[in-house]
């Protein structure tokens, strides 16, 4: 790729092995995808999908061993057919240091391979004193930003679109390690730069983000897009695997808002009027997406910010006179640990958060469950989040008592429940919670991110 | 438990966190009758919803599909994702008073 004029191309293919970098697929779906003709290999390597903690410590939910596994394979195949290698929202949230692991890993690989592949690393991550000069607005269902929020965070992020990508391609990357990126702009870069049509090549990045889970078999790994002027045609990586217009179509759904617009930094994709047909038994033709340019270019924030320290303590009760009265039960012990709370520690209701969850019984959906009646064994969650962990800690452990020996009000004697562990509480360090859903107004959609390529 | 609900005439129910701070669920209904039903929006509605998750009316979004026989229904998250009092991270089991709604 280095130095050589962009070829011109009728059509665009993309390998995605994966949902996500780190999770694994069959070496063989990748050679299938090179043997197809792939132009690029594009893969997520993150979401906030698994909570706040990951982008408010800056830390990844993957394994290293597993994104050492799966980056190996697909250096390999990027050096072996002479493609690009696109990885975005390294080490899951997309933080400097999570772009700067991913690198580590694949340097290494690099190195112990012998392949001369050049990484371009891009930096997503923002400060708040910069962004507190920019126009930020929210996004429904947030309010206003205030300067103190953005200041309490402890990481955030710019979800970068298809532009500084490509701009790192353009400067001879061979493998591009994005900080946080939209799931689809690491997909798209590489069409768009070669002048594929926004609409079919936005929509086909939506289709194929997630790997195999717009196929037949979601489990089977990775997909394969081919995108031309009109549109584009979708394929499973595994041969036993198909996709229908259905399976393709069903996965504008998946942990979408709306499934009929999506917007980007660039504009919006919009899918109300594509129509999905059947080319065979396993390949989709999708055609009539639309992707209409915004007035105003705007990249999404992502912030997380410490909301206290956390220790959790669980018992369990099998006792069936306890459990014909759990909510009197549980009330009785919310009680009875507030007051003892402050007596020994002087602290009063709103100085920490006591959440008691009834494993069991209702601890998931709460008062919305549509289920009635005693269950037949409980497990009780006391999660206490408090200002500091030794605060945490002790509340925890004055609950300790109660949750070995609480009786419901009409015994009148002391039972003893289970706890599961010795001791009862374990200690969760910082726990963390999202602030930041608003976008910021800019004027080049690669102002807030910085490439860096490595010589 | 009533005779039937919503979750009989489905071939998936389910829900999911839209970024942290919306849940989106979807109705895959097993043929267009199933849909005709839960389509219809003196049966299912923003106010239905509101009941069954104790959520304000007003957040909620409704998409209807024909092509595919989905109803798909998304409401900002009471909690955001992953805070504290989060009991349901990836809000992946709030399908349920959905799919128990009764049909009768």
């Amino acid at each position: 790729m280095k130095g050589k004029p962009l070829p011109d191309k009728d059509t665009v293919r993309i390998l995605v092995p994966a949902g996500m970098l780190g999770a694994g697929f069959p070496p063989e779906s990748v050679e299938r995808g090179l043997a197809l003709g792939a132009d690029v290999i594009a893969v997520d390597g993150g979401s906030t999908d698994s909570g706040p903690y990951y982008l408010g410590r800056g830390t990844a939910k993957t394994a290293a061993a597993a994104v050492a596994r799966d980056l190996r394979v697909l250096l390999r195949a990027a050096a072996t057919a002479g493609i690009p290698l696109i990885v975005g929202s390294c080490g899951t949230s997309g933080t400097d240091s999570g772009v700067d692991w991913v690198a580590g890993i694949a340097e290494g690989i690099l190195a112990e391979e012998g392949l001369g592949l050049r990484i371009a690393r891009i930096y997503s991550e923002q400060n708040a004193a910069d962004l507190k000069e920019r126009r930020i607005h929210p996004l429904p269902p947030a309010g206003e930003l205030t300067a103190d929020v953005l200041e309490s965070c402890t990481h955030i992020v710019g979800m970068m679109g298809h532009e500084p990508i490509e701009e790192a391609l353009r400067a001879g990357a061979d493998v591009v390690l994005a900080g946080r990126a939209t799931d689809t702009a690491v997909a798209a870069a590489f069409p768009l730069m070669h002048g594929m049509p926004a609409g079919p090549t936005w929509h086909a990045a939506k289709i194929v983000e997630c790997g195999a889970q717009c196929t037949t078999n979601p489990r089977s790994g990775g997909v394969f897009a081919t995108i031309d002027a009109n549109g584009f045609t979708v394929e499973p990586l595994d041969p036993a695997a198909a996709c229908t217009p259905t399976t393709v179509a069903a996965h504008m759904l998946y942990e979408t808002v709306n499934p009929f617009e999506m917007r980007e930094p660039a504009g919006t994709l919009v899918v109300s009027d594509a129509t999905y047909r059947a080319l065979d038994e396993r390949r989709v033709r999708v055609e009539g997406s639309r992707f209409e340019l915004a007035d105003q270019h705007t990249i999404k924030l992502e912030g997380a910010r410490i909301s206290g320290y956390e220790t959790m303590s669980f018992t369990a009760i099998r006792d069936p006179h306890i459990l014909s009265q759990i909510d009197t039960w549980a009330a009785l012990l919310r009680m009875v640990l507030t007051e003892r709370v402050a007596q020994t520690l002087g602290l009063t209701e709103d100085e920490y958060i006591l959440d008691i969850r009834l494993y069991g019984y209702n601890a998931v959906l709460e008062h919305i469950d549509p289920a009635a009646g005693p269950p037949r064994e409980v497990g009780v969650m006391l999660l206490v989040n408090a200002v500091d962990q030794q605060t945490a800690t002790a509340i925890a452990k004055v609950a300790n008592p109660l949750m070995l020996h609480l009786p419901t009000p009409d015994m009148d004697y002391l039972p003893s429940l289970a706890f599961a562990t010795s001791p009862a509480e374990t200690e969760r360090g910082a726990a963390y919670e999202f602030v930041l859903n608003h976008v910021v107004d800019v004027d080049s959609p690669t102002a807030l991110f910085r490439s860096v390529l490595d010589a | 438990m009533p005779d039937r609900v919503v979750g009989d005439l489905a071939h998936e129910v389910r829900s999911k966190n839209a970024g942290p701070f919306w849940i989106t669920m979807e109705l895959f209904m097993r043929d267009a009758d199933g849909y005709a039903l839960v389509a219809d929006d003196l049966f299912l509605n923003a106010g239905v919803i509101a009941r069954l998750y104790d959520i304000p009316a007003e957040g909620i979004r409704f998409f209807r599909i024909p092509e595919l026989n989905v109803v798909k229904i998304s409401f900002p998250r009471p909690v955001s994702q992953g805070s504290t009092r989060d009991r349901d991270i990836h809000a992946g089991q709030h399908h349920v008073p959905l799919a128990l709604l009764p049909l009768d």
